[in-house]
C-alpha cells in the first residue's frame, strides 16, 4: 500500500511538485524581474539586467518612507516576539492543570483566531476611540491642561497596533504548547521532584530546557506574523504605518518595478529570519541530544 | 498562618493571567463595544450613545421587496459566499492531496519535515508581496498571456486573468491552501497504519481505503481547515482589495470603506451582522468535532 513507484505515488508527486512551483514561482519571478533593467516593466521580457531598480528603492523616489516603516515593523516584531514567547509560555505551564475558566480561556483564544480580522480591528479601534473622548472629558472636567492642549490619541503602534496582533499570534504560541505538552515525557519531571525539586526549581531546570525548541518555534511565529500582519491592524495603528501598511499603499500607485525590488527584500529578509530561527532550532535540539547522550 | 501562606502561595493557573488579560482588553471588551455601538447613532463628527436601530435598517434597505432585483447588501453576501465557496473546495482539493501524499506516500521523517516545511515557509511571508508577484505572470503582458499567444491558442491577451473573480480566488487558494494542509496532516498522521495495511491485505483498493478509511478518520481535520479558510474568506477585504483591483466587493471591504469615513456605528452593524453568519457557519461545522483532542 502507497508504494514509493506506483502509478498513485506518482500522480501524487506530480501533484505536489505542480503545488510547490504554484507557491514558489510567482515568487521567484518577481525576485528576477526586480534586476530588471532601467527601461524594463512589470512584465517580462527581460529588459537587461541591473540594479537599477534597488537603486531608485534605495533614493526613495517619491515613494513613502519606506526605510522607517521597515524599522518600524521590526521593532514592533520583535517586541510581539517575546510578549508571545513569554505569554504563551506561561499560559501553555498554567493549562497542564486544570482551572476555573480553563476551557472558556481556550475558547476565546481558538475564538480570537477566527473571528473576521476587520471586525476585530473596528472593534479595538473603537475602543480605543472611546477611551480617547474618555480622557478628554476628563482632562476638561478637572481642567488638566496637559491633556486638553496636548493630548491627541491613545491609538498607536505600541498600545492598539501591539495588542491587536497579539490576538493572532497568542493563539498559535498556545495552541504550539498545547502541541508540545500533549507530547510530554513527565517522567524527568518526577524524576526531579523526586531528587528534592520544588515546583519552580522543576520548571526552570528541566520542563524550560526541555521544550526549548518549541519555544523558539512559537517565536518564529510571533515574529514572521506580526512582520506581516495587515488586516486586523489596518485601523488600529494610528499615526503611523507598518511595512505591511505601506506596501498595501503602494499596490495601486507604483507601476515600475520597483515594488518587485522592495518585495525582492522583504521576501529575502524573510527568508534570513526564517533561516535564523531554523539555525537556533537546530543548534538547541543538537546540544540537548549531546547532554542526553 | 500556614493556611493564610497557603493561600497565597503562587499557583500555576495566575500564569495565565496576562495571558487571559490580552484577550479580555484586545478581544473580549472590543466585540462587546462593537455589538454596543451599533446601536448608537452619528454625524460628520462624532459617534453618539444611544439606542437606535437604523444602522441595521439602513443596512437592510429594500432588501424585502421581492418583486425588485437584490439589493445591494444581499447582493455582496452572495459574492462573498460565493468566493467562500469557492475557495474552500479548491483549498480543501489541493490541500487534501498534499496532506495525502506527505502522509502516506512519504516514508521517511526528514523528508516529510522537509517537504512540509516548503509548504509552510510561504506563510511566513508577507502576504501582500505573494499577491504583488501574480502581476508578472497574470497581467496583460503576462508570462500566461504570452505563452497562450505564442502558441497560437489565443489572439488577443485575456483580459480577466489579473484584477477580477479569478485573480481573488487564484491568490485566496494560495495564501490559505496551508490552512487545510496543516490540520488534515495532522489527522492523517494520528491513523494507525496497520488499520491500512489491514485494508490492504483483505483487498481493498487504494480508492476503497481512501473513502472508507482515510476520509472518515480524517473528518476532525478537515473541519478545522474548513472553519480557517472561511472565517478568513468571509472577512477578507485585504485578498479581494488587492486581486479585485479595488472593484469587487465584499463585506469586508464595506466594512472598511465606512470606517474611512468614520461611520462607526455603521461599520459596527454590518460587523455585529458579519460576526453572526460566521459564528452560524461555525456552530455547524463543529457540531462534527472537539477541536481540543485534535492537538
Amino acid at each position: 500500500m502507497h508504494r514509493t513507484g506506483s502509478r498513485g505515488f506518482y500522480f501524487f508527486l506530480i501533484f505536489f511538485v505542480l503545488f510547490a512551483l504554484f507557491l514558489y514561482g510567482p515568487m521567484f519571478s518577481i525576485i528576477l524581474l526586480s534586476f530588471q533593467g532601467p527601461e524594463g516593466g512589470l512584465t517580462f521580457p527581460m529588459n537587461g539586467f541591473s540594479l537599477h531598480w534597488f537603486g531608485e528603492l534605495w533614493e526613495g523616489a517619491g515613494v513613502v518612507d519606506i526605510g522607517s516603516a521597515f524599522r518600524r515593523s521590526l521593532l514592533l516584531g520583535f517586541v510581539v516576539m517575546v510578549l508571545t514567547v513569554v505569554l504563551s509560555v506561561a499560559a501553555g505551564l498554567a493549562f497542564r492543570k486544570q482551572f476555573r475558566g480553563a476551557e472558556l480561556l481556550f475558547l476565546t483564544t481558538i475564538a480570537s483566531l477566527i473571528v473576521p480580522s476587520i471586525v476585530l480591528s473596528l472593534g479595538v479601534a473603537l475602543e480605543f476611540r472611546l477611551l480617547d473622548e474618555t480622557i478628554k472629558w476628563f482632562g476638561e472636567l478637572f481642567e488638566i491642561e496637559k491633556i486638553i492642549y496636548d493630548f491627541q490619541t491613545t491609538l498607536g503602534m505600541f498600545t492598539s497596533g501591539m495588542g491587536t496582533q497579539l490576538t493572532w499570534t497568542l493563539p498559535f504560541g498556545l495552541l504550539i504548547m498545547f502541541a508540545v505538552f500533549n507530547r510530554f515525557d513527565k517522567s524527568y519531571e518526577e524524576a526531579a521532584k523526586d531528587l528534592g525539586a520544588t515546583q519552580w526549581q522543576t520548571i526552570r531546570e528541566v520542563v524550560l530546557p526541555i521544550i526549548a525548541p518549541s519555544i523558539i518555534g512559537i517565536g518564529l511565529f510571533g515574529f514572521t506574523l506580526s512582520y506581516d500582519e495587515l488586516a486586523r491592524s489596518s485601523q488600529v495603528m494610528g499615526a503611523t504605518n507598518t511595512l505591511p501598511l505601506e506596501l498595501r499603499g503602494l499596490t495601486t500607485t507604483v507601476t515600475t518595478p520597483i515594488i518587485y525590488a522592495l518585495g525582492t527584500i522583504t521576501t529575502l529578509f524573510s527568508f534570513a529570519v526564517i533561516g535564523l530561527f531554523f539555525l537556533a532550532f537546530w543548534l538547541l535540539s543538537r546540544s540537548r541530544s549531546k547532554v542526553r547522550s | 498562618m500556614i493556611k493564610l501562606f497557603r493561600y497565597f502561595e503562587p499557583k500555576f493557573s495566575w500564569l495565565a493571567l496576562p495571558f487571559a488579560g490580552v484577550f479580555f482588553i484586545f478581544f473580549v471588551i472590543p466585540l462587546f463595544l462593537t455589538i454596543i455601538v451599533s446601536f448608537w447613532d452619528y454625524n460628520d463628527y462624532s459617534i453618539i450613545p444611544d439606542l437606535i436601530f437604523e444602522n441595521y435598517i439602513y443596512i437592510f434597505e429594500g432588501c424585502f421587496q421581492f418583486d425588485a432585483d437584490l439589493c445591494m447588501t444581499f447582493k455582496t453576501y452572495l459574492s462573498t459566499l460565493y468566493f467562500c465557496l469557492l475557495t474552500w473546495v479548491l483549498t480543501l482539493l489541493v490541500g487534501f492531496s498534499v496532506a495525502y501524499f506527505l502522509a502516506f506516500y512519504v516514508k521517511t521523517i526528514p523528508v516529510q519535515i522537509a517537504l512540509f516545511l516548503i509548504c509552510t515557509i510561504p506563510f511566513w511571508t508577507s502576504n501582500v508581496i505573494r499577491m504583488v508577484s501574480w502581476i508578472p505572470l497574470l497581467g496583460r503582458h503576462g508570462l500566461i498571456n504570452d505563452t497562450l499567444i505564442l502558441l497560437g491558442i489565443i489572439d488577443t491577451p485575456v483580459e480577466w486573468f489579473l484584477y477580477s473573480e479569478f485573480s481573488v480566488i487564484l491568490a485566496l487558494v494560495h495564501l490559505y491552501t496551508l490552512f487545510m494542509i496543516v490540520p488534515i496532516f495532522n489527522s492523517m498522521m494520528r491513523i494507525d497504519k496497520s488499520i491500512i495495511e489491514g485494508a490492504y491485505d483483505a483487498g481493498a483498493s487504494e480508492i476503497q481505503i481512501l473513502t472508507n478509511i482515510i476520509i472518515p478518520l480524517c473528518k476532525p481535520g478537515i473541519v478545522i481547515g474548513s472553519i480557517f479558510v472561511v472565517t478568513v474568506v468571509m472577512g477578507d477585504f485585504v485578498t479581494i482589495g488587492i486581486m479585485g483591483g479595488q472593484q469587487l466587493a465584499s463585506i469586508g471591504k464595506i466594512i472598511n470603506t465606512e470606517m474611512n469615513y468614520l461611520q462607526l456605528p455603521g461599520a459596527a452593524a454590518n460587523a455585529v451582522i458579519l460576526l453572526l453568519i460566521t459564528i452560524i457557519i461555525i456552530i455547524t461545522m463543529t457540531k462534527f468535532i472537539d477541536i481540543r483532542k485534535e492537538l
